[in-house]
């Protein structure tokens, strides 16, 4: 589903972010990315969804190659991929609904599909009963609910979340992670940029460590530090 | 595109008009201050050329003929004058004809001179028209070489003198407009950067969610569209009234004979749709400026 090939990223200020990475991620896998903050974990991250180009190697998510992609075939790259952060990113002047209905507006769907896709989804992230409220109207939790309803909504073959959980609370947190879970399930490869020590410790999964641009750990059910 | 797709970038478009009240209001009353201005000038100019081309058509070269030539002097020199390259027409005036008409045109103060078709002073004439008017020095120049030509008479003055006119107004009128212009366009480029960053996260996520760059912006086109043909309004209105007036009142009877403005029709009509034109030009060139720097990855 994902791969990458010896992946160097140096920013033209001549910061090197990301020095030689290669990783393969199967369909289906729930990845954790760690690592301190400037070790080159957002970077890491940011190429998939090809928000930064790789300044050499390869890499490619579900058979397009992101290294020799054309600008114009940016945006259905990103179809096949949702994004979810940590400040939630939602328009405060729309409702829950239309937060979620904008990303398949903007695809051009048809008006009756995104009704019935959107409730379809608000009703994975338990929100159906709050489609009309106004974002400011809910708590973070649920706000971060329907970030991951609009990532998910155009069924994407991937979900990209970098620190979801950062502002949350930990019983939140909690529930976002099931969420996360519940859509892993349903066949959605999910990778996974977090802090939160106590979640990658007892919801156990693969477990990619990035310490200055490059893996310094790759384990199939890893902690959030060595075991000692 | 689907229509639906279209009724929302014209709906996001407006909205974005809205939003922005007094940035507008500055991008809209530049675009008309420059079509006002514009448009005046146009006016301005097509009535010179029109001017120009109606006394350019006047203009004759009249060749007199030395008194003394004969028939066959007469004969050749008209060849002569045939085989210049450029010439449009020639025509003979003989003197007697010349008399005639001289006379006749004089009226009643015209018998005065009965007296001189015993005697006639007059020159056998040739009048000739250039095939381009702008050539007239150089064809009268090359005529005053020929043989048996006593002397040549055309409206040298009054020409030079329009030509040198007409330019300069030319000139000062597009170095006027194309400023103004300019600022009209930046004018909208800002107003339509601000509304960019005012909807910054929006586009951020429609990018995110896999919008296409055409999709994105095709509201920002629009409101510039919108911007241009509305500041276009007034300069088309109050240039159209104020000319009909002035043609009415002033144009029409200007006492002046050689001088005719132009009538309302077409010309109001084609200014009209020239200014709607350039208005939306600006607008459109306004909105791709300040959109294309924000959709660079």
């Amino acid at each position: 589903m994902i791969q990458m090939q010896d992946v160097w990223k140096t920013y033209p200020n001549g910061v090197m972010a990301v020095n030689g990475i290669s990783i393969y991620i199967k369909k289906g896998e729930f990845v954790y990315v760690v690592g301190s903050s400037g070790a080159g974990k957002s970077t890491f991250i940011k190429m998939m969804y090809r928000e930064e180009k790789p300044t050499r190697g390869e890499i490619s998510i579900d058979g397009d190659n992101l290294a020799t992609m054309k600008e114009k075939h940016i945006p259905f790259l990103r179809r096949k991929i949702g994004v979810v952060f940590q400040d939630f990113k939602l328009l405060p002047s729309l409702s829950v609904f239309e937060n979620v209905a904008f990303a398949m507006e903007v695809i051009e769907e048809s008006k009756a599909n995104i009704r019935r896709r959107v409730m379809d989804v608000l009703d994975i992230v338990r929100l159906k009963n709050k489609a009309r409220f106004l974002p400011h109207e809910l708590s973070g939790g649920e706000q971060q609910r329907v970030a991951i309803a609009r990532a998910i909504v155009n069924n994407p073959a991937v979900l990209i979340a970098d620190e979801p959980t950062g502002n949350l609370d930990p019983d939140t947190s909690w529930e976002i992670m099931h969420i996360l879970e519940e859509i892993n399930d349903r066949g959605t490869t999910i990778v996974m940029a977090t802090h939160n020590r106590d979640i990658v410790d007892s919801m156990r999964k693969r477990l990619i460590a990035i310490e200055g641009g490059r893996i310094s750990r790759d384990e199939v059910r890893g902690t959030y530090s060595y075991e000692s | 595109m689907k229509v639906r797709t279209f009724g929302r970038h014209i709906r996001e478009g407006g909205k974005n008009i809205v939003r922005n009240g007094w940035m507008t209001f500055a991008s809209v009353s530049a675009v008309t201050v420059t079509l006002l201005v514009v448009g005046a000038f146009l006016l301005l100019i097509m009535n010179l050329n029109h001017f120009a081309n109606s006394l350019e058509d006047d203009v004759e070269i009249r060749v007199f003929v030395d008194l003394g030539a004969g028939e066959e002097e007469q004969e050749s020199l008209r060849e002569d004058l045939d085989d210049l390259p450029e010439i449009g027409s020639v025509d003979y005036i003989p003197k007697d004809e010349g008399l005639e008409a001289f006379i006749d045109s004089l009226g009643e103060q015209g018998d005065y001179f009965e007296g001189l078709r015993d005697e006639n002073p007059l020159n056998d004439t040739f009048v000739i028209r250039a095939e381009d008017p702008q050539e007239t020095e150089n064809i009268a120049v090359e005529i005053e070489e020929l043989d048996h030509v006593e002397g040549v008479e055309y409206g040298r003055d009054i020409f030079e003198q329009l030509f040198s006119a007409t330019d300069f107004i030319r000139v000062v009128g597009v170095v006027l407009v194309l400023g103004l212009l300019f600022t009209a366009v930046f004018l909208i480029a800002n107003t339509i950067k601000l509304t960019i960053i005012a909807r910054k996260t929006e586009i951020q996520i429609m990018k995110l969610v896999g919008a296409t760059n055409s999709f994105i912006r095709w509201p920002f086109f629009i409101e510039g569209l919108l911007l241009g043909t509305f500041g276009a309004i007034i300069p088309v209105s109050v240039l159209g009234f104020g000319y009909h007036r002035f043609y009415e009142t002033i144009g029409e009877n200007t006492g002046l004979e050689f001088f005719e403005f132009l009538p309302t029709f077409p010309l109001v009509i084609q200014t009209a749709i020239l200014l709607l034109a350039i208005g939306a030009i600006v607008g459109v060139w306004g909105s791709i400026m300040s959109v294309r720097k924000f959709l660079r990855v």
